[in-house]
């Protein structure tokens, strides 16, 4: 796909050879011939005419000036509406704005709108949205394919080039799974990296916001642009941040890749094992030294976080209770139905049976058995990896165990649907940072993606494995 | 069967969720499958593992201590369903 990347566009405005207005209203075309896609919960070309008037009347530069942005629905924007795709708060206006997207506005990109997501980000396929699926860009006609989840939105941004950069929040791979579906880059970045000021919470000690893009070289401008310290957000870390883009370096000559053993599962597709020894292959290639790695726990990944996620995301959702922000029920007899009627009609279903599964592990008697032993569990997945990283500098493993399935496919049975997460998961428990960039195709031609992970804050190295490995396949 | 009936009264009732028979019912099912799925977690010896509840290496930094003024209460009052002289607004709790 030859799509305008950022750093082109970037070179074109600043030579002049298009316009500010030239290239969103370009965009907004797009926008409005894709609306099919139902990728934006919330798209004003009124408020992006704006933003471009705005911009055209100020002098001063700035990193991305004039760059269409897509903004996750899960982002707090003072000059759009904010749902995480959830009836709850359908009609919420948030009062400030969230740490990123003010970094984002300070930097000068116009942001295009609101994209789709699974309600709280709950979820894989952007299927339990309160307004509806968002259909993958790269979809046959009349065989609508989901886009991944729960940023599903973002990424079909990106691949639909309806933007050229989209933030995402990513609790268990809801960035780099739908990166993967879509055909479009998207990072993680270490727990902490980006502050989580301003997004609703899901799972406290998971979630993290990161970046879809076009390319590698494009995700390492707009990381930078969106990483870096913020007291506003306790576990928001006090490091330096590089200049990813300026330190790219594609020459992993003398590097050691870990291959994890544990990431063979049976029932994988033939394509996507093949897919894995390609990139493998291409590493080796570029003088990259291969290693065998393991990391024993990686099956308890899925158990542990269906326990964790859910219990922190039970505390977190407590708050939406009718009284301070959004939806309140009609049915309003006493204190008590409010809040019951309020969350029974505001929240869907998966979003419940998370509530109710997480309010089980912490509840008095079981807290023990489920929730301090998941955390148990999460620190030998941590070590896991502690251990595999003095070892090599970088690990690579597919992102998916599937290409883009059918819309609504995995609907009914919810182990079947979490089991998409099982390559991005135990990354997410160890905080870790993991890119996912396309890489081959199934026979069906849908794009495929491989995830490389690397050590905490260590987000440079994952840059030049990604953006070497993006070189040889083009 | 971990959940039944009774189990999953009390649960939403702790959770503050109104279930119909019929929702009920579904949980009931989808979390008994859910609860058995993660009980291979038993299969993991934990013993002398300290739980891990904060993944972040970085060490929780402490912020000056300077007051400040970040959200006015009409601010927060905005977004109420309903409000009344500068309060939220509820149900009646007390006759």
């Amino acid at each position: 796909m030859s799509k305008s990347s950022l750093k082109q566009t970037l070179k074109d405005l600043d030579t002049k050879k298009i316009s500010i207005r030239e290239l969103n209203q370009d965009y907004l075309k797009r926008v409005k011939e894709n609306e099919n896609l139902n990728v934006f919960i919330h798209f004003s070309e009124e408020n992006v005419l704006k933003q471009i008037d705005n911009l055209e009347n100020d002098n001063s530069a700035k990193k991305l000036k004039g760059i269409p942005i897509a903004i996750k629905d899960l982002f707090c924007t003072k000059s759009m509406p904010t749902t995480a795709a959830s009836k709850i708060l359908e009609n919420f206006n948030p009062t400030y704005e969230s740490f990123i997207t003010q970094k984002l506005l300070d930097e000068g990109s116009i942001f295009v709108g609101k994209t789709n997501l699974d309600e709280f980000a709950m979820g894989s396929a952007t299927n339990t949205s309160f307004f509806g699926n968002t259909i993958n860009p790269l979809s046959k006609e009349n065989e609508p394919l989901a886009p991944g989840g729960s940023s599903g939105g973002s990424a079909a941004a990106v691949a639909a080039d309806l933007c050229l950069g989209a933030t995402g929040t990513d609790t268990g791979g809801s960035i780099r799974q739908p990166a993967s579906f879509c055909g479009v880059v998207g990072i993680k970045p270490t727990y902490g990296l980006c502050s989580r000021w301003g997004i609703a919470a899901f799972a406290s000690s998971l979630d993290q916001a990161g970046i879809f893009s076009h390319n590698v070289e494009d995700a390492s401008i707009l990381l930078q642009s969106i990483a870096g310290f913020d007291q506003r957000d306790s576990t928001s870390a006090k490091v330096d941040i590089p200049n990813y883009f300026e330190n790219l370096d594609d020459d992993l000559n003398g590097k050691t890749v870990g291959i994890p053993k544990e990431y063979s599962i049976d029932g994988t597709p033939m394509e996507i094992s093949q897919i894995w020894e390609d990139a493998i292959k291409v590493l080796e290639k570029k003088g990259v030294k291969i290693k065998n790695i393991s990391l024993p726990h990686t099956k308890y990944a899925l158990p542990t976080y269906y326990i964790i996620a859910p219990a922190e995301a039970s505390s977190n959702l407590a708050r939406y209770d009718g009284v301070k922000y959004g939806f309140r029920s009609e049915e309003i007899d006493s204190l008590d139905e409010m809040y019951e009627n309020t969350r029974a009609q505001g929240f869907g279903r998966e979003v419940k049976r998370r509530i109710l599964i997480g309010t089980y592990v912490l509840s008095a008697g079981y807290y023990d058995a489920y929730y301090l032993k998941a955390q148990k569990v999460r620190k030998l997945i941590a070590d896991d990896f502690n251990k595999a990283f003095k070892e090599c500098d970088f690990i690579v493993t597919p992102t998916a165990p599937s290409a883009a399935f059918p819309l609504n496919e995995k609907q009914n049975d919810p182990i079947k649907m979490y089991l998409n997460d099982v390559f991005t998961v135990p990354a997410s428990l160890a905080g870790l940072p993991g890119i996912s960039i396309p890489f081959g195709k199934d026979k069906n031609n849908l794009p495929l993606g491989i995830q490389i992970l690397g050590k905490h804050f260590d987000e440079q190295q994952v840059f030049n494995a990604a953006v070497s490995l993006e070189r040889s396949y083009e | 069967m971990k959940i039944d009936k009774n189990t999953i009264n009390k649960i939403a009732r702790l959770s503050r969720i109104k279930l119909d028979d019929k929702e009920s019912e579904d949980y009931i099912k989808d979390l008994n499958s859910i609860l058995d799925w993660v009980e291979q977690l038993n299969e993991v010896n934990t013993e002398n593992v300290e739980p891990l509840s904060n993944i972040s290496s970085s060490i929780l930094p402490k912020r000056e201590d300077i007051s400040n003024d970040t959200n006015s209460s009409e601010e927060i009052l905005e977004n109420a369903p309903d409000k009344l002289e500068g309060f939220f607004a509820v149900p009646k709790v007390v006759e």
